[in-house]
């Protein structure tokens, strides 16, 4: 197979570590590990208070916008008592933001995008991964070798191409154009083409003495022994796509198509200085994501783990 | 003797081979690789040749002249040394404090649930969400941050309107948005050197200090370097949270070369020109990975 000494910038592979991830954790969080600091309470203490600075310095921008979310627009804009507001905690920057409609419209576009985005992505990847990494057919090599190289090309550079391109097609302003540029992984082709390779190949040869076909033996025994990569390349094209903002700002202009974060910069200016109403919003479209992190806390961790070094 | 199932003639055959499971699996992606990938990067080359613009009228080739006016665009080799400077200043910090959180994490200390989630929660807010938070925390008369400047005695600062500040300011919200990423590639890094490293530094009598520089720090050598060269080729591609910010300003002096690209394109319709931009960033991007290629190859040796 190609070496994946051909990728500029990708030293050989640590599977060790991936599988390591993938299996469970053997080590509990909080217990005793090999860094820890032994016996000295002023090093736990030093630690600790570093750390819980580092924390505090973290969290206070959202801290920041959540209390002012809840100020009035008269509070908000207090140059004296700027900490806490004179009038009292109030939900009316919630109210007037989501009695506009637009916002949760744009969770809506937001979530439909990512969604196709991510389905689309994750099954034509593990397609083609599986192509690449069981079968032989004419210029296969060659195709892979073009895949991993075009990992190198930016998206960036592609948003004028892609303006043409939809412009031509009549597709400008559809959830179409939004999505399909969207859906070209190279990297991720990489990463689950590596991961078939990985597992071993006497599984399918027993489907195989039973008579089943490539597509059975994808879907029905490689698939599901695939589920913790799968899931974690899933994850972190979601993430990607939710918080994509080039393309989906180039290629929209009708509010009614905007995703989630062309969307609300675009009221910004709408509204000037209004900051309750500003942070309400911003609040509202950052809770999605940040509550899903609280449930999946580990899945999320571990995707970015897996995934996020590009299958290295 | 011609039965419905006889032996398929050559020529279907040839067709079978053609479509073999192979093909018809990777096609899906191939078709997309194509169309969404291959032909825009045609295209956009293509057009860096004419003078495409917005406008209706049909585009003629012109050679090589987008390129050599690239090349003599002042404006063009701002936004490239700001994209270069905005990698230069984000990296370091991006990969130091990321490793320190990392670190200081790893020792096990109570709460660590509410360390990954101070740490890597930014990173899961849309760009949009990061611009209108440090929008409002950057506020010149409004803002947390002069308030607290204002609290501790020292002056206040116009964050995202005195050119002096404004890219360091960008910098910092980019730390605060993104750091959590590298943080959780180091995390699991540190899980998985190898326990027996510090049995026999148990053994030896080192410790908490000699076990971090003698065995945590090496081991991490290889990840830093991949984190690093990661975080390079991510900061080189910077656009949205210097659009949100600045628009580039206060007078493009935060500019990047991919909000060039936008500004040419789509404000001053010249899709030509920004198609020769773009390709120029381009060879940005190769050149950097190459850098990096040749410098992993010689660490490695």
């Amino acid at each position: 197979m190609t070496s994946t000494t051909d990728l500029p910038a990708r030293p050989a592979p640590a599977r060790p570590r991936i599988r390591e991830l993938s299996a469970p954790r053997r080590r509990p969080p909080t217990g005793r590990t090999h860094l820890s600091l032994g016996e000295s309470r002023l090093a736990r203490v030093l630690a600790l208070g570093v750390l819980g600075v580092l924390a505090v310095v973290w969290l206070l921008p959202m801290s920041w916008a959540l209390l002012t979310a809840f100020k009035s627009e008269q509070d908000a804009s207090d140059p004296v008592h700027w900490l806490w507001p004179r009038h009292g905690l109030t939900l009316d920057g919630f109210r007037t933001v989501w009695e506009r409609g637009d916002l949760p419209l744009w969770m809506f576009n937001s979530l439909l995008v990512s969604a196709a985005v991510t389905v689309i992505t994750v099954l034509v990847s593990a397609m083609a991964g599986y192509a690449f990494s069981r079968t032989r057919f004419p210029g296969g090599r060659w195709l892979f070798t073009l895949t991993v190289a075009a990992v190198l090309v930016p998206p960036q550079m592609l948003i004028v191409p892609w303006f043409r391109q939809m412009l031509s097609l009549g597709l400008l302003d559809t959830y179409a154009a939004v999505i399909l540029p969207q859906t070209v992984a190279p990297v991720m082709v990489f990463i689950l083409k590596k991961h078939f390779d990985s597992l071993p190949r006497e599984l399918e040869e027993a489907a195989r003495i039973d008579g089943a076909g490539h597509a059975r033996i994808f879907w029905s025994v490689l698939l599901p022994l695939s589920r913790p990569m799968l899931a974690a390349v899933a994850i972190f094209v979601f993430i990607g796509a939710w918080n994509n903002f080039l393309w989906p700002f180039v290629s929209t202009s009708d509010p009614a198509l905007m995703t989630l974060p062309v969307g609300i910069t675009s009221v910004k200016d709408a509204y000037g200085i209004q900051y309750a109403q500003s942070m309400a919003s911003a609040v509202l479209a950052a809770l999605p994501l940040v509550v899903v992190f609280l449930f999946f806390q580990r899945h999320i961790v571990k995707s970015v783990a897996t995934t996020g070094l590009g299958g290295q | 003797m011609s039965s419905p199932l006889a032996p398929a003639t050559p020529g279907s055959r040839s067709v079978r081979r053609l479509l073999s499971p192979g093909l018809l699996f990777a096609l899906p992606f191939l078709v997309l690789f194509a169309v969404f990938m291959l032909w825009p990067l045609g295209q956009g080359l293509w057009m860096s040749l004419t003078d495409t613009s917005l406008s209706a009228h049909t585009p003629d080739f012109i050679g090589l002249d987008n390129f050599s006016e690239a090349v003599r665009d002042a404006e063009m080799w701002r936004a490239l040394g700001h994209t270069v400077w905005f990698t230069a200043l984000s990296t370091v910090p991006l990969v130091a404090v990321a490793l320190g959180m990392a670190l200081l994490v790893h020792t096990g200390l109570p709460g660590q649930w509410v360390w990954r989630l101070a740490f890597f929660a930014p990173y899961l807010l849309p760009v949009g969400v990061v611009g209108l938070l440090w929008i409002w925390l950057y506020q010149p008369d409004l803002g947390l941050y002069n308030h607290l400047l204002d609290g501790v005695g020292l002056g206040r600062v116009a964050w995202l309107s005195d050119p002096s500040v404004a890219m360091s300011a960008i910098v910092l919200t980019t730390l605060w948005w993104t750091v959590g990423f590298n943080f959780l590639l180091y995390l699991a890094a540190l899980q998985s050197v190898p326990d027996h490293l510090y049995e026999a530094a148990a053994i030896d009598g080192a410790g908490a200090w000699r076990r971090l520089w003698s065995i945590t720090l090496p081991q991490l050598g290889r990840i830093t370097t991949v984190v690093t060269v990661l975080q390079i080729l991510a900061s080189l591609k910077v656009f949205d949270q210097v659009y949100l910010l600045t628009k580039g300003g206060p007078d493009n002096s935060t500019r990047p070369v991919v909000e060039y690209v936008y500004d040419v394109g789509f404000t001053g319709y010249r899709l030509g020109y920004a198609s020769a931009i773009s390709y120029v960033f381009f060879a940005l991007v190769v050149l950097a990975s190459a850098a990096q290629y040749a410098a992993l190859r010689r660490r490695e040796k």
